[in-house]
């Protein structure tokens, strides 16, 4: 058992243990309601959750993962039953529900796992320790192995590294639920999710909705978990500090992301939801008690956003190396100060409205129940108060991936340096005053829709600017194209296509047409991949030497590239067009009579080219760890600090501390440099 | 200079080109009403602009990538120009002036589309779970196709029981959610004859991809001659069973509960009354007027065993409720 490939083993240990997690549940369910549906919701969500606890038990032994999952299974069900037992003690009708335990106690149970899951992993161990007056080591030393990535480490870069992993494991699910309904789609009526196709409680249909409504939600977490990953490992770089400001809340904000994983993917198992990621009430109000795993998920992520992008913003203020006036800080610095500033802000009004719904179903609060005096339009306003300026979080750093690394690659350097610096700002504060942008047919207040109109329009001037100096930073520049900057390129096309698609939404008459359609679906998934995907593939090939001392390999590189361009090109227009033609979005099954076939079986293939594009970078990724090209010196002839050192980076980064001494992006002029390490001279600093 | 120019060619050529291809290939729907075309002509304006900044940006970036590609054996840097103050305040106020415009052009298109008709024929809407129904109080009658007279403009005023729904009707353009607890307004000028569905736009549970029916634009006379045909069919409603089967068609009672004992979301009506009903708090009950009574109005107040307490309460009179009994009595 110990030679075995430690994942191997996860995976045997995950079969093993899923099976017996499913089996429990049948004799529980049986024992509980006399009842034993095997494609029921009860043997899949204890298959579920001991499943995941003993693939982390396989792959690590009993770490912080395996040993905070084991106590949010447990700290589920005792909270689960104390409610249960209230329930009895108190004679209520309904002592169970339809998944076994009733909603309150689900609810109870799945908040009480979440907090068991902090006690079991001890992520919160050493603040314990302090209220208690005993003090604790100011680093904790990582093994030098793979292994300090399933560890609580306080390294950002072994951070930055666990971020990003959960987040292109999200990826990968995520993904792989909108292959699935993608092909539902690929011709009218239903093929496979029909009526009389049944699994976990649900009909076909209903699973279609909640896998439709899971990918939304599973792909802006891992988005944000994304942006964290890159943020985590590259800004501290960047300014020269040798951490986060504050390593414990960061290594807290990343572990906490994986009980709301584990609880937006519980949300399908327990009846699954039909809200869509929005999660309108009444209809969420209405749906099956997937929908509050689906909340409290959502909420657990949440709480890891903001904390990051605290953590973020204390970073940039306070840790600078010497010199780093805010206009010598590079770009990506800008941006990550932009987009920590909205998730700092803005996303607890989308836990604050997904609470609302939790109280109106658990305590019968009517906030948005129109038959007692609540408003449905009200959750809306909150909902995007966040869910809007949530894009810019997801775009801003993308962006500025994109301003970062065109200078290394044109040789040249970053045209209007300040005018794109400021206008990040200037994306994220105008991105504030446009939520209701999303609410033009939805019955509010009609005078409302013309403010919204001109605010929403106004993004476009600073997002303008960027495009306009990007493409003056590549003229007359001397351009190469290796596959980070194939990635920046991509990004940018798709990136355009998704901002010129915007303004006829943001034109009201016009978006009483769109709206709801499959233009708007096409067109958000245009900004997101040019805003983040693209950027994010650009980030991981670029900075993949930095953090392993080997690069991928440039062949496959370039068939993900190659793969994935044209075929998510040719999705989003076919979405585009179809929407455009009467697509309504989120629908499992589409009129013949509107003659979209032909278009949404192309969708399709498209779709399954993306997805194996995708393969070939994750073979690319985890083949290039061990296998890849060793690269530890300035791959990318970059002025950067973090490229001035060895790959991989040291365990508590620069060994000498640098001093900024003149322009980030000073590429053609001759004797310019960026920083100088002090005192004695660094080896590898020219 | 000559690179400016080069360059400025082609973003025309391909500005012509884009905004020609596009326009061939059939962006929008037929064009059905009065509304539709003020949208129409908006969407052109944009269509335009699109085609004009992406050759903008395209252009000169496909143009570098050829042009000024790093030669083989070259390892210098690139000229050092780190910018122009005048041009980056050019690039920031002319798209300014130019959003700033659309926005004004977009509140006409917008008052446009929004213009009363003091003489508009009103009809009622309601939106369910998954079925729309249309009531004309003018013409005193219900039914689940929507008929419209050509050139008229016509205003829904439009309610839902349930969940948020939204009326889209592509050919018309226009598209305004049903919102629970308020009365919302659609106001079209149809003026194209032929048939349209309206389809539902905003998720509203299980089956909202087959929340469609069927939308008839006719003229004047094929409109009067409909109403009266309905008028007749209404009058010829003569029993409490023959109301009680219209009232079932015209709420749409059939997209949850079936009359040939099939399961459903709802229960069957097949055999209902009379029969010993299980409950999901473990009680039975008799399925007597007074229970069918209760269901109607007040749904969740029993649950039968096995189903989702999904059922919208229905506002029907007395006298409506005591027809759709009659008609489930005759369902043995």
């Amino acid at each position: 058992m110990k030679k075995l490939n430690p994942v191997l083993r996860g995976l045997l240990f995950m079969l093993v243990g899923g099976s017996a997690g499913f089996a429990l549940g049948l004799v529980i369910a049986l024992a509980a309601t006399g009842q034993a549906d095997p494609a029921g919701s009860v043997p899949a969500v204890f298959a579920w959750f001991l499943g995941a606890t003993a693939f982390f038990y396989g792959l690590s032994g009993y770490g912080p993962a395996a040993r905070g999952l084991v106590w949010q299974v447990v700290g589920t069900l005792a909270g689960a039953l104390f409610v249960t037992l209230l329930r009895l003690v108190m004679g209520l009708d309904e002592i169970f529900g339809s998944f076994l335990f009733s909603e309150p106690a689900w609810v109870f149970g799945a908040l009480v796992g979440v907090l068991s899951f902090i006690a079991g992993s001890r992520i919160a161990d050493d603040w314990w320790k302090w209220a208690k007056g005993i003090s604790t080591p100011e680093h904790d030393e990582d093994p030098a192995d793979w292994r300090k990535y399933l560890g609580v480490s306080l390294d950002h870069k072994v951070i930055g590294i666990q971020y990003t992993m959960i987040a292109l494991l999200l990826l990968a699910i995520g993904g792989t639920f909108a292959l699935i309904f993608r092909t539902e789609l690929a011709a009218s009526q239903l093929q496979f999710l029909t009526a009389e196709f049944k699994l976990f409680n649900q009909n076909g249909l209903q699973i279609y909705n909640s896998l439709m409504s899971l990918h939304g939600m599973l792909m802006i977490i891992s988005i944000l978990l994304g942006v964290s990953g890159i943020m985590n490992y590259v800004v501290p770089l960047l300014i020269g500090a040798q951490d986060m400001a504050f390593p414990r809340l960061n290594a807290f904000a990343v572990w906490i992301a994986v009980p709301a994983a584990v609880l937006l993917l519980a949300s399908l198992l327990l009846g699954g939801f039909d809200t869509g990621w929005t999660g309108y009430p009444p209809l969420s109000a209405r749906a099956p008690v997937g929908i509050q795993m689906f909340f409290l998920g959502v909420f657990t992520a949440g709480w890891s956003s903001i904390l990051g992008s605290l953590n973020i913003i204390a970073t940039i203020v306070r840790l600078r190396a010497r010199g780093m006036t805010a206009w010598r800080m590079p770009i990506f610095v800008w941006a990550s100060m932009a987009t920590s500033i909205i998730a700092l802000t803005a996303t607890q009004l989308i836990g604050l409205s997904f609470q609302l719904v939790m109280f109106q179903r658990l305590l019968g609060m009517g906030f948005f129940d129109a038959t007692r005096g609540g408003n449905p339009v009200l959750f809306q306003h909150l909902f995007w108060f966040y869910s809007h300026p949530a894009v810019y979080v997801f775009v801003l750093p993308g962006l500025g991936v994109i301003s970062e690394l065109l200078p290394v690659f044109v040789r040249k350097p970053l045209y209007g340096y300040r005018f794109v610096a400021v206008s990040s700002l200037g994306i994220a504060l105008v991105g504030f005053l446009v939520w209701a942008h999303h609410m033009f047919t939805s019955g509010m207040n009609e005078y409302l829709r013309v403010p919204f109109m001109y605010s929403t329009l106004l993004v476009a001037v600073p997002t303008g600017v960027k495009f306009f100096s990007w493409v003056a930073t590549i003229w007359k520049g001397k351009i190469e194209t290796p596959t980070p900057m194939l990635f920046v390129l991509g990004g940018i096309i798709v990136f355009l296509l998704g901002g010129l698609t915007g303004p006829p939404n943001a034109t009201v008459s016009v978006d009483l047409h769109l709206h709801d359609t499959y233009f708007i679906v096409g067109h958000f998934h245009d900004t997101i991949f040019g805003g983040f995907v693209f950027p994010f593939f650009a980030a991981l090939y670029y900075w993949f030497p930095k953090a392993t001392g080997r690069r991928m390999n440039e062949t496959l590189g370039k068939i993900h590239f190659w793969l994935m361009t044209p075929s998510f090109l040719f999705l989003t227009f076919g979405m585009m067009r179809i929407g455009l033609l009467g697509m309504r979005r989120r629908i499992a099954d589409y009129d013949p009579a509107l003659g979209l076939d032909t278009t949404h079986l192309l969708m399709t293939v498209a779709g399954y080219l993306i997805a194996l594009s995708v393969l070939v970078f994750f073979f690319n990724f985890f083949r290039s760890i061990t296998k890849g090209e060793k690269a530890a010196g300035n791959v990318w002839n970059s002025r950067s600090p973090e490229w001035l050192v060895p790959s991989p980076m040291p365990a508590h980064n620069y060994a000498v501390p640098f001093e900024v001494v003149g322009e980030p992006y000073d590429y053609g002029l001759p004797g310019s440099r960026f920083v100088e390490f002090s005192k004695a001279k660094h080896p590898e600093a020219h | 200079m000559r690179h400016f120019v080069t360059v400025g060619i082609f973003v025309i050529l391909m500005t012509i080109l884009t905004y020609v291809g596009l326009s061939a290939s059939g962006l929008m729907p037929v064009e059905a009403s009065e509304q539709a075309r003020s949208i129409d002509w908006l969407w052109d304006i944009q269509v335009k602009a699109i085609a004009f900044l992406f050759s903008l940006i395209v252009v000169p970036l496909i143009y570098s990538l050829v042009v000024f590609r790093r030669r083989r054996g070259d390892t210098t840097d690139a000229e050092h120009i780190e910018g122009n103050t005048r041009l980056e305040i050019a690039w920031t106020v002319l798209p300014l002036v130019a959003v700033l415009a659309l926005a004004y052009v977009g509140a006409y298109s917008l008052a446009e589309v929004r213009r009363v008709d003091a003489n508009a024929m009103v009809i009622k809407v309601t939106g369910i779970q998954w079925a729309w129904k249309f009531e004309y109080p003018e013409q005193g009658i219900t039914s689940t196709e929507l008929y419209l007279p050509v050139s008229r403009q016509v205003v829904l005023k439009m309610e839902s029981p349930d969940v948020i729904h939204s009326f889209w009707v592509p050919e018309f353009r226009i598209k305004q959610d049903v919102v629970p607890g308020r009365v919302t307004e659609y106001r079209v000028t149809p003026t194209l004859i032929g048939n349209y569905k309206v389809r539902c736009a905003e998720l509203c549970g299980t089956s909202h991809a087959y929340m469609e029916s069927p939308v008839i634009v006719v003229d004047q006379a094929a409109f009067d001659a409909w109403i009266s045909e309905q008028q007749r069919l209404a009058a010829a409603l003569d029993t409490p069973e023959k109301r009680g089967e219209a009232l079932a068609a015209n709420n749409a009672c059939a997209a949850c509960h079936t009359v040939t004992g099939a399961e459903s979301i709802g229960p069957t009506w097949l055999g209902l009354f009379g029969s010993e009903v299980s409950l999901a708090d473990g009680t039975t009950i008799t399925a007597d007027d007074a229970y069918l009574e209760e269901s109607i109005l007040n749904p969740t107040a029993k649950v039968v065993e096995g189903f989702a307490p999904s059922m919208p309460p229905f506002p029907f009179t007395t006298e409506e409720v005591a027809d759709i009994i009659a008609y489930i009595k005759t369902l043995q």
